[in-house]
């Protein structure tokens, strides 16, 4: 685990203080740190201890639960809810790929020919966000309502009956369906894309292009071989913000999907919040959850070999 | 901008890369060109769409109990805009959370960003994963992890107000030291040891140099923090037990009954963003006017 977070600060040369200064100055960054430390040790760490904790406990919530060892748990947690798993997991992946695709051309346009408008720009993406994204997401039903103008123009081209052969929609609705709920998550989470694609894409110097086209690049290869490599904190950090969330949504699978969309999040909410004794093993699965979204995260950290940029 | 630049997708013919004909534009460039555009125009319908849609609905008087369909123009839910009681309470609710969540979560994000920034110590790594936990968390490891704490120490009874905010808490810190460790680490340290040059005591620094550098850097935070906190509603839905934050009450009436009045808030939320944002730009270019 060595994730940093941001580069370290620059070395400066500072005047050393007297030493009496120079003792309160070591104690100086803990008294700061303490609460803030202390509050994620407390609610974040420890929770996730209980978790593990919880997850090899057996009774309901009538009776208490008994802490048996029972790692049984983790098996019906997984085998009982495998197809959650596959669809969180794809549904994700989706999610980030089709917010890659989109939020690139989107960052790289306003970025070198946003011109004066940038900054407008920019704040056209972040906007939104401002409004509940739940009343953002249920609009979606209204504007993909089967008496809506969208479904109707895709059933006259018949796209619908291919994406519905390809199981992607049911029916002649887009609605209920698993390309809604990607659909519903692109556009929740393609800010989170846009967002670091554009602080990256924006530091580089345009005169870059103009060395590449000097050199004989046309404008495809200036793009793969300048500008990809510069932006590629951004995709990284585009693509964990966008993909970690993701995973463990279930508010679009919820609202824009139907019963055979079910994702983890919605099992685990459904065992902690509705069932008597469903709490063991829901805390079985959010620990695998945990586990398995933080590994993806870290192997893909290694592999983009970005660890200090992020 | 005079530099021709394509879209990163379309792919080039080899010709493309002859020497002697980068100057001269072929119609194959102009579309190349204006498909870059065109694709950021069709994303940008894509994310305006729905703020558009809820603003138009607002207007609209529901045939049902559910306003997805649009029947005729009316102001009335404009001229109620508290559909129920139990809308309007939870709003304040949330709004209430919110601004507790935010002021702790500020206070000690900021903290923990000086104390990063600014001073060396031991363990700086180990406390740089425990910043990046929260953030690589799904929030609904969050929310159940916590759930299972609260169930197991103070009971399932207790959750409420408190154990809302002490998970809002929890998920604001990260993203404020983050925000405030960025506007730190971009300042210039040579303008503190100017002023203690000039004879400022270390207290002198921070108020009327440190401070005041750090501040927009404090405010974007703290904004963030209030933004996440009002918003949430799946680590909300785990620590809540019986109260009802707004975007519960939303979540509930999906099931129940969709007024209109909630595409009301929908918009104010939008329209006050938007005036906040155009007050900012007047009064910063006010400020400059004044220089």
């Amino acid at each position: 685990m060595s994730v940093s977070l941001q580069a370290p600060p620059a070395k400066s040369p500072v005047p050393q203080p007297p030493p009496a200064a120079r003792r309160a100055g070591l104690l100086t960054p803990w008294i700061l740190l303490l609460p803030g430390l202390l509050w994620l040790v407390v609610f974040f760490l420890v929770p996730i201890l209980t978790s593990v904790g919880a997850s090899v406990q057996t009774g309901n919530a009538d009776q208490g639960y008994r802490l048996t060892w029972d790692w049984g748990n983790y098996g019906h947690g997984l085998s009982d809810y495998l197809p959650q798993y596959g669809h969180s997991l794809l549904y994700s992946v989706l999610c980030t790929v089709f917010c890659l695709l989109l939020g690139y051309p989107v960052a790289y346009c306003i970025a070198f020919r946003g011109g004066r408008f940038k900054s407008l720009l920019m704040a056209l993406v972040v906007v939104p966000s401002f409004t509940s994204f739940l009343i953002r997401t249920i609009a979606w039903k209204t504007i993909l309502s089967d008496n809506g103008p969208i479904v109707s123009v895709l059933n006259d081209l018949h796209v619908l009956n291919a994406t519905t052969a390809m199981g992607w929609t049911v029916g002649n609705h887009v609605l209920a369906s698993p390309a809604a709920v990607v659909f519903g998550m692109v556009y929740n989470f393609l800010p989170f894309m846009i967002l670091p694609l554009y602080t990256s894409l924006e530091k580089i110097d345009p005169r870059l292009h103009e060395a590449g086209s000097d050199l004989y690049c046309d404008t495809f290869a200036t793009w793969r071989r300048v500008t990809l490599p510069l932006s590629m904190p951004g995709v990284v950090g585009g693509t964990l913000l966008t993909f970690i969330p993701a995973v463990g949504d279930y508010i679009n699978a919820q609202l824009l999907g139907n019963p055979n969309t079910g994702v983890v999040g919605q099992k685990i909410e459904d065992l902690f919040l509705r069932q008597t004794d469903g709490y063991p093993v829901g805390s079985a699965i959010s620990v695998v959850l945990m586990a398995g979204t933080l590994i993806l995260v870290l192997l893909y950290i290694r592999k983009a070999g970005t660890e200090d940029l992020i | 901008m005079t530099t021709t630049t394509a879209p990163p997708a379309a792919s080039t013919p080899s010709g493309a890369a002859d020497p002697g004909r980068p100057y001269r534009r072929s119609p194959l460039t102009w579309i190349r060109e204006h498909l870059l555009a065109a694709i950021t125009v069709v994303v940008f319908v894509f994310m305006l769409a729905p703020n558009a849609v809820i603003l138009w609905m607002s207007f609209n008087q529901p045939i049902g109990k559910f306003d997805y369909d649009w029947n005729r123009f009316s102001l009335s839910a404009w001229k109620n805009p508290c559909a129920t009681n139990e809308m309007c309470h939870s709003l304040g609710l949330s709004v209430e959370i919110g601004l507790i969540a935010t002021l702790v979560s500020t206070a000690l994000g900021t903290m923990i960003a000086f104390a990063m920034v600014r001073h060396r110590f031991k363990a700086r790594s180990g406390i740089n994963s425990l910043l990046f936990l929260p953030m690589a968390a799904p929030e609904v490891v969050m929310g159940a992890t916590l759930t299972a704490l609260f169930f197991n120490t103070i009971g399932p009874g207790s959750l409420g107000f408190w154990t809302i905010t002490i998970a809002h808490i929890v998920f604001c810190l990260s993203y404020v030291v983050v925000t405030v460790k960025s506007r730190l680490a971009g300042m210039d340290p040579t303008l503190e040891r100017a002023a203690q040059d000039l004879y400022a005591t270390p207290l002198q620094t921070f108020m009327k140099v440190t401070l005041p550098l750090v501040a927009p850097g404090i405010g974007a935070a703290a904004l963030l923090a209030f933004a996440l906190s009002v918003d949430d509603y799946i680590i909300t839905a785990f620590t809540a037990g019986n109260m009802e934050t707004f975007p519960m009450y939303i979540w509930g009436s999906v099931q129940r009954a969709y007024p209109a009045q909630i595409d009301v808030i929908g918009s104010l939320m939008l329209i006050c963003t938007m005036a906040i944002i155009a007050l900012s730009q007047i009064l910063g270019r006010a400020r400059n006017a004044r220089r």
